[in-house]
């Protein structure tokens, strides 16, 4: 008897500077790079702040608010893996505290979601149990 | 900011495009390079300067060194130039300035790559990096998908329609029609575009740029060599730049892009502005890349690029033709490189059927990435 196979979103890969970022979000914290030197929140996270490159940067704990700055709604497969999830929408958030991020809204209809529409950070899991932070309407 | 020498373009090649089986990158970038030295009337043993795209779909190290070695040159100065549709020009820029600091006298620039028959079909273009904004998890893994989300905030906040957008396809398709060298014949409307199935909405099929075989590449050198080459030459008046993220995330208004820092350098430098030109030959790798540009090389002002496209304007015969062989949208994606030598063609007058006539000031531009890179210049003859 055939097992049906079904196909996993790609896991994130962990590097040396994501690393505590992708821990945070396994434990379903939602905490993104603040810089103590300079005060500004940025995305993704680096080895340095982009804005002033000061070492000193924390991962704080974000409220998770956001609004949606742009999007599209996938609807060509691109791919073997992609193919089985169309259509989906990668978005533009901005979050509350100011950085942005590329992420999937997800919790609507792909014609729901709009430009400025407020959402709310959630978590997928995706290959191997890892889960990844999206959006959802607020 | 200006060169001192008077810098010219004095050769082109252009290699069919489309499907090349049995071709492989670096033989399709000889050919277009031998095309080139034919065209100016130079041997290989006459280039001191040897500057390559990097390719997309192998990793090669040091890829510029194998090329010049298999063209049997021996440069001063060479590398690899990657910045995707960008590296055309960002090749002229270098050569350029190498040119008028005296450290070369005669460089080629040269793109050749078979991403047609090399890739899968369903990949598209990638532009994943799994590492940085983890970009492949969220299956933003192609281009239209980034491209989708600058024409849906375009709008969001000009009121841009997808018919205003199709308009721009519409103008390239009846351009590639006059093209021998060109994959689409078939003319199209503005209705066949939008009926066109979505890639990723706001972009239809036919707002997207081909996949392609083929390759190109020119010779840059000063007006003195210049008199000893086989055509008039074609002068760079003025040249620039704007490089701003390789992220979309990271650009902080995504339709205020590259372009609009460097278009006020190059009228600067070129001495004139969009008023003057004949023709321009535009980065289109998707039909909102075409509005951008417009915009910020102030042919139209900011947000108005849907009204101005419309109803002929770029079109040959209109007020500003725009990719008259066709584009990447129609002729072929050759990474910006076939809009260079397009642009010396028209202005030595040997585009035949699409022709513009008495072409004399053309603006030439590339992008690549997601609007991530910017190059654009003014030819002259």
């Amino acid at each position: 008897m055939t097992q049906p196979v079904t196909v996993q979103r790609p896991k994130p890969i962990a590097t040396s500077d994501t690393k505590g970022y992708w821990d945070s979000i396994n434990r379903r914290e939602f905490k993104i790079p603040k810089c103590n030197a300079c005060g500004k929140w940025f995305y993704y996270p680096r080895i340095y702040c982009p804005y002033c490159l000061s070492e000193d940067w924390q991962l704080q704990t974000a409220s998770g608010k956001g609004t949606v700055y742009s999007f599209s709604i996938v609807r060509h497969g691109f791919g073997p893996i992609w193919r089985n999830f169309v259509p989906y929408v990668p978005a533009l958030v901005d979050l509350a505290e100011g950085a942005r991020m590329t992420v999937n809204i997800v919790g609507c209809a792909p014609e729901e979601v709009k430009v400025d529409m407020a959402v709310q950070v959630d978590f997928l899991e995706v290959a191997d149990g890892n889960l990844i932070p999206v959006f959802k309407p607020a | 900011m200006g060169f001192r020498k008077k810098i010219c373009i004095v050769g082109v090649g252009e290699t069919k495009v489309g499907k090349l089986p049995g071709r492989d990158s670096i033989t399709i970038g000889a050919e277009a390079a031998k095309l080139a030295l034919e065209d100016a009337g130079l041997k290989n043993t006459d280039i001191d300067a040897v500057y390559v795209k990097g390719l997309m779909d192998e990793p090669e190290f040091m890829y510029s060194v194998h090329f010049f070695e298999y063209m049997g040159m021996r440069p001063k100065l060479t590398s690899v130039m990657d910045l995707g549709g960008a590296s055309p020009l960002g090749m002229l820029a270098h050569a350029a300035a190498a040119i008028d600091a005296g450290l070369a006298d005669v460089a080629i620039c040269v793109e050749g790559e078979n991403d047609a028959t090399f890739q899968p079909r369903q990949q598209g273009v990638g532009m994943t990096r799994v590492n940085e904004e983890a970009l492949g998890i969220y299956g933003c893994v192609a281009a239209p998908i980034s491209y989708a989300m600058v024409a849906r905030r375009h709008m969001h906040k000009y009121g841009t329609t997808g018919e205003q957008m199709a308009a721009v396809a519409v103008a390239m398709r009846k351009h590639a029609v006059l093209n021998e060298n060109a994959q689409m014949h078939t003319p199209i409307t503005v209705e066949d575009v939008m009926n066109s199935r979505w890639i990723a909405e706001p972009l239809h099929l036919l707002d997207c740029c081909l996949v392609s075989d083929g390759g190109g590449a020119f010779i840059v050198t000063t007006e003195e060599i210049a008199r000893n080459c086989r055509k008039k030459p074609v002068y760079v008046l003025g040249i620039s730049g704007q490089q701003t993220h390789s992220s979309l995330s990271q650009l902080a208004d995504i339709n205020a892009v590259g372009a609009f820092d460097a278009a006020p350098r190059v009228w600067e430098m070129s001495g004139l502005g969009p008023k003057d030109m004949d023709l321009a030959q535009i980065y289109d790798c998707f039909t909102i890349t075409v509005m951008e540009q417009l915009e910020a090389y102030g042919f139209c002002g900011r947000g108005e690029s849907g009204p101005y496209v419309e109803g002929g304007r770029i079109e040959l015969g209109g007020e500003l033709p725009v990719n008259t062989h066709g584009g990447l949208l129609s002729q072929a994606h050759i990474d910006g490189m076939l809009h260079v030598t397009e642009a010396v063609r028209q202005l030595r007058g040997e585009c035949g059927a699409r022709q513009v006539p008495n072409a004399k000031l053309e603006l030439v531009t590339g992008n690549g990435g997601i609007l991530s890179t910017h190059m654009g210049a003014v030819f002259a003859v």
